[in-house]
């Protein structure tokens, strides 16, 4: 379905298999499928958590946390069934990179399910994905009725004596749901509303009984650390930051895709090589470097390696690996206006600055944009956003508040020039009165 | 209330699947959508009944969730996505186009019952925006042409 695309500095890892065929399950045999769980099967628990931990694995849905680290965390002996469970509610705008390895390596996430769960002592794992990716979860439901025929899940995996079970499910349009414990909600049958921590998923998640969650990536990438080793997969990012990631590069730019590279890759390469640069002589803007819930970068700060570490040392965030390019034909109280929407349509409402702080940016930056704005509203932006941060049971509040900072202390002088050029100098005359509202 | 024999041997299975009943509450909704077109009054106590759930309870669940709904739409329910990567590559002309064409707004149906429109966040399309889905089909890169060449498609389908 989606176009594959290919650039010379890419190093295939999880998209190696990519094009290959290997949703159907004997091709994923014949390209080492499968063969990472059996040598799992003989490895101790603590050797795979550790072996993962060393590699320098971090959370490829956002949080960039150690997944070594986050599988320890399970305690060893526990009254109730421990689960693993597969996020693939990939929902966070300028993220299509799970859709890929759902469409491409189906049984490299359900081969990576299985090692979590021999890592941790969990029998059975879920993988979870959205709702609007059907014709992804019918690849995901054979894939895993195949690994069922063929004997690899279920009673006595690979003659082991051990049992795995994987189940698929769906859900029903919600991107709140990707936080996961509203993920575990969702999974439970109720609404996707966050739960309170402590106690973390690690020690109480499904159903009560310790829960390992990671993103699909993440979950994609294991079955290659325990085949190729920590030190190979550490070695080809950088420092604390290992191995490769796929990039989702969109915008304006003239060659988008998803595009697999070492993690640390020069950003400004990335837009003008990989991604073939801005088209229509334009100029770059700005760029969201991680999916819309990032800190806006400017086009003097794309100097900068992509890897965790080094883009929260500039402010943002590496989140997802959406990088979303913004020529300078854009308008960005416009583009602020529509992240905000975003949060705004989504906030689950438990949370009341997240509920109303949300809808009151949202009506702010639609008055400012439309006209009618005045100059104290801008400070007034930057101050309700400010006043979300850290205030929510989860981070869609936060996810709501830090792009929008980042666009008033960057672009304030675009702000400004809202209330000089009346109604927006970006649009052509009557153009912003017909921007649609969504309800 | 009769749904089909792969719905029933789906839910029969996937009930299976977890410690509560209720876990399978989610993706059922949506297979029944597909089914009856929406969440109609039956469906929703038919679902509750096995389950063992209130309607309350089910309606507070379908309340939450952007894809689940209580009132009949079009055959082809089109979804417009206008989010940062749609935006920046043409997706509020998109949804214009299409409200110029199907002659209805966000979340509206058609007269003869083909269409009905929506204006979506990110489908996961990003890196191929423009991007919409009819009903669960995606359809990328798009221009106002061939979008029209769709759409048309899809009218074709939906009058035979």
């Amino acid at each position: 379905m989606a176009d594959l695309v290919s650039h010379p500095d890419e190093v295939r890892v999880v998209s190696k298999r990519f094009g290959q065929g290997a949703t159907n399950i004997d091709r994923y045999l014949a390209l080492d499928g499968y063969k990472a769980v059996q040598k799992a099967l003989g490895m101790q628990p603590d050797a795979i958590i550790n072996e993962v931990k060393n590699s320098g694995l971090r959370g490829r849905g956002g949080a960039g946390f150690n997944t070594g680290l986050k599988w320890s965390f399970v305690p060893k002996t526990s009254a109730k069934p421990k689960y693993i469970l597969c996020n693939g509610d990939e929902s966070e705008p300028g993220t299509c990179k799970d859709r890929l390895i759902f469409e491409h390596d189906p049984h490299a996430v359900i081969e990576g399910v299985m090692i979590a769960g021999l890592a941790v002592g969990a029998a059975s794992g879920y993988i979870y994905i959205r709702g609007e990716y059907r014709y992804l979860s019918e690849i995901m439901q054979k894939a895993i009725a195949d690994a069922y025929a063929k004997g690899f899940l279920g009673k006595n995996i690979f003659g082991s004596g051990r049992d795995f079970e994987v189940y698929w499910h769906g859900g029903a349009g919600a991107y709140e749901v990707g936080e996961e414990s509203a993920l575990m909600e969702s999974l439970e049958g109720k609404r996707g509303v966050p739960r309170i921590r402590p106690p973390f998923p690690a020690v109480v998640g499904l159903w009560g009984g310790p829960t390992v969650i990671n993103n699909a990536e993440t979950l994609a990438s294991v079955p290659h650390i325990i085949l190729g080793g920590a030190e190979w997969f550490a070695n080809l990012g950088t420092p604390k930051n290992g191995g490769t990631r796929l990039f989702c590069l969109s915008g304006h730019l003239n060659k988008p895709g998803v595009y697999e590279l070492p993690m640390g890759y020069n950003l400004k390469k990335m837009i003008y090589d990989v991604g073939g640069g801005i088209p229509n002589g334009r100029k770059l803007k700005a760029v969201v470097p991680g999916g819309s819930s990032c800190p806006l970068l400017t086009a003097d700060e794309i100097e900068v390696p992509m890897d965790f570490d080094s883009l929260m040392k500039i402010g943002s965030m590496l989140g997802s690996g959406g990088l979303v390019v913004v020529d300078d034909s854009t308008c960005m109280v416009k583009f602020a206006l529509r992240i905000m929407k975003f949060y705004q349509h989504e906030s689950c409402g438990w949370c009341i600055p997240c509920r109303e702080g949300t809808d009151w940016l949202k009506k702010t930056l639609i008055r400012f944009h439309a006209g009618g704005g005045i100059k104290k509203d801008i400070d007034n932006i930057q101050y309700l956003s400010e006043n979300m941060l850290g205030r929510t049971f989860c981070p869609l509040g936060d996810a709501a508040a830090l792009p929008t900072i980042s666009i008033v202390k960057k672009f304030r002088k675009e702000f400004e020039d809202h209330l000089e050029g009346r109604p927006c100098p970006f649009e052509k005359a009557g153009a912003v009165e017909q921007l649609p509202v969504m309800a | 209330m009769r749904f089909s024999d792969q719905f029933e041997s789906r839910f029969a299975e996937m009930v299976t699947h977890y410690p509560t009943k209720r876990s399978v509450l989610v993706p059922t909704l949506l297979f029944a959508q597909d089914e009856v077109g929406f969440l109609s009054d039956e469906v929703i106590s038919e679902i509750a009944g096995r389950l063992e759930l209130t309607e309350l309870d089910v309606r507070n669940v379908i309340s939450y969730y952007s894809m689940l709904t209580t009132k009949p739409r079009g055959k082809f329910n089109v979804q417009v996505c206008t989010n940062i990567a749609c935006l920046l590559r043409g997706g509020e002309e998109l949804m214009e186009h299409c409200e110029k064409k199907l002659g209805v707004g966000h979340k509206g149906t058609t007269p003869d019952g083909v269409f009905s429109l929506e204006e979506v966040e990110c489908i996961g399309a990003c890196s191929w925006a423009p991007a919409i889905q009819v009903n669960y089909d995606f359809h990328e890169n798009l221009t106002p042409e061939k979008l029209d060449k769709v759409l048309d498609e899809y009218k074709k389908k939906g009058t035979q």
